[in-house]
């Protein structure tokens, strides 16, 4: 262990001080610092490389996948050969199309459900941070509600009522259940950020509150809510596919839910069909993991203690 | 879920006006502030279960009727328990809440149309019980486990004891549980023959209190478990590794570590003993998760529990069945984030300000 010169605590209260007060710059100079600081961080790099190549591939699905997703015909059940690197379904489709064409939904739910979770949580949060008294109460038994009640329950007895809805449905569902933590999480730091002096200043200035909340102490929460927008997304990707195994979406829909749904009810286990079974749920972990080792440098950016490579 | 820590219970606390008397006084007070909060939010997830079958398209109730009159005749009183639960679109809302009501306390939740004649009170009684044990225990053991890992690599931080822990962790956790649950089942359960492939029990057993059965039970719910532990180990090892960093660079570990302490004293009781309260509260709500998890992997492995249930109810629209089992599931997360608080009340005497 080593003796410091400056006192850990003062560093960090010194970089916090730093990275929050500051006049509001540019949006673009916002961005590049972020964009700077997580790609500073190895596991956010692996992570924003992963991330990249999945959104390559469901841009391009159409030149990449050998076949379509839905077309059939061939051997059913087939092992992996030179025409089908990872065989084919019990249904007599292509495993490799199907698995490339999946890539579209899952990173099409991801980033929408995620960006809704994302602004419901920030209207939510930053008002609830800054009203005082009643109002504040009522916000705070609804946001603890719906932290509390287990989301998957919910959102299998949802989509239950709505059957067959499909990728809408799903979407709607996860917002539903998802925006709750983020909105705590930036309540708490806008109850931080309001007693700073410069909200002070703004509110003697005689600036008004929606003004004050969303154009003083917003920008000022950027790391936080770029954090929950991955942390949303990624709680959608997984619970996109869960419901979709269920069999609770559009199963004629080509996803990597649907895929395991399809795999499970035709038995692919007991056919020994690994690439079926192994193949989406692995696509499915790394896009997940690929967002939570992001959320590492976006920690880094909140908080500087977390940083990479500045040990204590 | 993510990584970013809130001050331990800072909402609740702040609004509680400050009670004097004496410690004793002060902790009752705060076990009844919380009792009355558990009782509120019951009410409110009650009551949410009687809205949603109502705010839905169509009529639940009606699609729930007309299956059930596929195993014969309806009798009244089915008819009304079945109206009270999912709602008639003509009758008096509110008389159709008093009734409601009426079904909860008295667990009175109708008959099952899928599981004709059993009652819905009768399957979940039947299988709460494996849930609740499989789901306890391997929770239990993550926390433990994955608390101790955490408190290992932020103290470690920057070797291979941080590195590896926190990379496996996070990609453990991004896992869907039902992949690791197809896995398992495919690998342990299907080639390697090491393992039953489905069921609580074998096919000879019967469910009793004697060591063979409690053996075979076991050995069902081991591939379960492993799931379960492998998913939720993760998200312990993160959240306690990134507030033991904070700790860590606190002024009285400095001053402890400058006492020449050794640094396992220093780690486990001045460190880790504050970092894990944060922790404590993310506990009641990684509970969630857990419990919605065990239900895909109870789909995998057809273990009869609460979540296979859930999974049965809802592809066969059986909704009184659906709704029974949410509320079940709800409350039991509720009661069980309420003896989390408590124990945090116990564990940090500044909370039951």
């Amino acid at each position: 262990m080593s003796t410091q010169s400056i006192p850990p605590s003062t560093r960090a209260v010194r970089a916090i001080e730093e990275a929050s007060i500051a006049p509001a710059p540019s949006p673009l100079k916002v961005v590049l610092r972020v964009a700077s600081t997580v790609w500073s961080n190895g596991k956010a790099r692996i992570g924003i490389v992963i991330l990249g190549l999945f959104i390559l591939v469901a841009i391009f699905a159409p030149l990449l996948a050998p076949y379509g997703a839905r077309q059939n015909g061939f051997d059913r059940s087939a092992d992996a050969s030179a025409a089908h690197w990872l065989g084919t379904t019990a249904a007599g489709e292509d495993v490799l199309s199907q698995l490339i064409w999946g890539s579209q939904i899952s990173i099409f739910v991801g980033l929408v459900a995620g960006l809704l979770s994302t602004v419901i949580a920030v209207l939510v949060g930053l008002s609830w941070g800054y009203v005082r008294g009643f109002g504040a109460d009522v916000i705070n038994f609804i946001v603890n509600l719906f932290l509390v009640i287990p989301g998957l329950p919910l959102m299998i007895v949802i989509a239950a009522y709505l059957s067959g809805g499909g990728i809408g449905m799903i979407i709607v569902v996860v917002v539903i259940t998802g925006w709750a933590w983020g909105a705590r999480v930036l309540r708490s730091q806008t109850q931080s950020l309001r007693s700073r002096d410069f909200v002070t200043a703004a509110v003697f200035s005689g600036e008004r509150p929606f003004r004050i909340v969303f154009r003083e102490i917003l920008p000022n929460m950027t790391s936080l809510i770029v954090g929950n927008f991955f942390g949303a997304a990624t709680a959608a990707i997984l619970a996109e596919a869960g419901l979709e195994y269920l069999g609770l979406g559009d199963t004629t829909v080509v996803s990597w839910g649907t895929m395991l749904f399809w795999a499970q009810n035709s038995n692919a286990l007991l056919t020994g069909q690994w690439a079926l079974l192994f193949a989406p749920g692995l696509c499915i972990a790394l896009l997940a993991t690929s967002l939570t080792l992001i959320n590492f440098g976006v920690d880094g950016i909140s908080n500087p203690r977390l940083r990479e490579g500045k040990q204590r | 879920m993510t990584s970013v820590t809130i001050a331990p219970g800072s909402a609740d606390v702040s609004a509680a006006p400050r009670i004097t008397g004496s410690g004793r006084g002060r902790a009752w007070a705060y076990v009844a502030r919380k009792a009355g909060l558990l009782l509120l939010t019951l009410w409110a997830a009650i009551t949410l279960n009687f809205i949603l079958p109502r705010l839905m398209p169509g009529s639940p109730a009606d699609a729930a009727l007309a299956k059930l009159a596929q195993n014969g005749p309806v009798s009244d009183a089915t008819k009304a328990a079945i109206e009270a639960q999912l709602g008639v679109p003509t009758g008096n809302i509110l008389e159709q809440y008093v009734a409601y009501l009426h079904q909860v306390v008295t667990l009175d939740f109708g008959v099952s149309y899928t599981f004709y004649p059993q009652s819905v009170s009768e399957l979940v009684s039947t299988a709460l019980p494996y849930t609740l044990v499989l789901v306890g225990v391997v929770t239990i053991i993550a926390f433990v486990l994955g608390t101790l890992l955490g408190v290992l690599a932020a103290w470690k931080r920057g070797t291979w004891l941080d590195t590896l822990p926190t990379l496996a962790g996070s990609f453990a956790s991004a896992f869907p549980y039902f992949w690791t649950a197809l896995l398992l089942l495919f690998f342990a359960g299907y080639v390697g023959r090491l393992f039953p492939t489905s069921g609580a029990y074998g096919p000879t057993a019967t469910p009793a209190f004697t060591i063979g059965f409690l053996g075979d039970a076991i050995y069902h719910a081991a591939l379960p478990a492993l799931t379960i532990l492998i998913t939720s180990l993760g998200g312990w090892i993160l959240g306690m590794r990134n507030t033991m960093i904070s700790t860590i660079g606190d002024d009285y570990v400095t001053f402890a570590e400058a006492n020449g302490l050794k640094p396992r004293t220093v780690a486990l009781r001045y460190a880790a003993r504050n970092a894990i309260l944060p922790n404590l509260t993310s506990f009641g709500l990684a509970l969630g998760g857990v419990v919605g998890g065990s239900i895909l992997v109870e789909r995998v492995f057809g273990y009869p529990g609460i979540g296979y249930l859930l999974f049965n109810a809802v592809t066969n629209q059986d909704y009184p069945l659906m709704q029974a089992l949410f509320l079940m599931i709800t409350v039991s997360v509720l009661i069980a984030n309420f003896l989390v608080d408590i124990l945090y009340g116990v564990l940090d005497p500044r909370t039951r300000r």
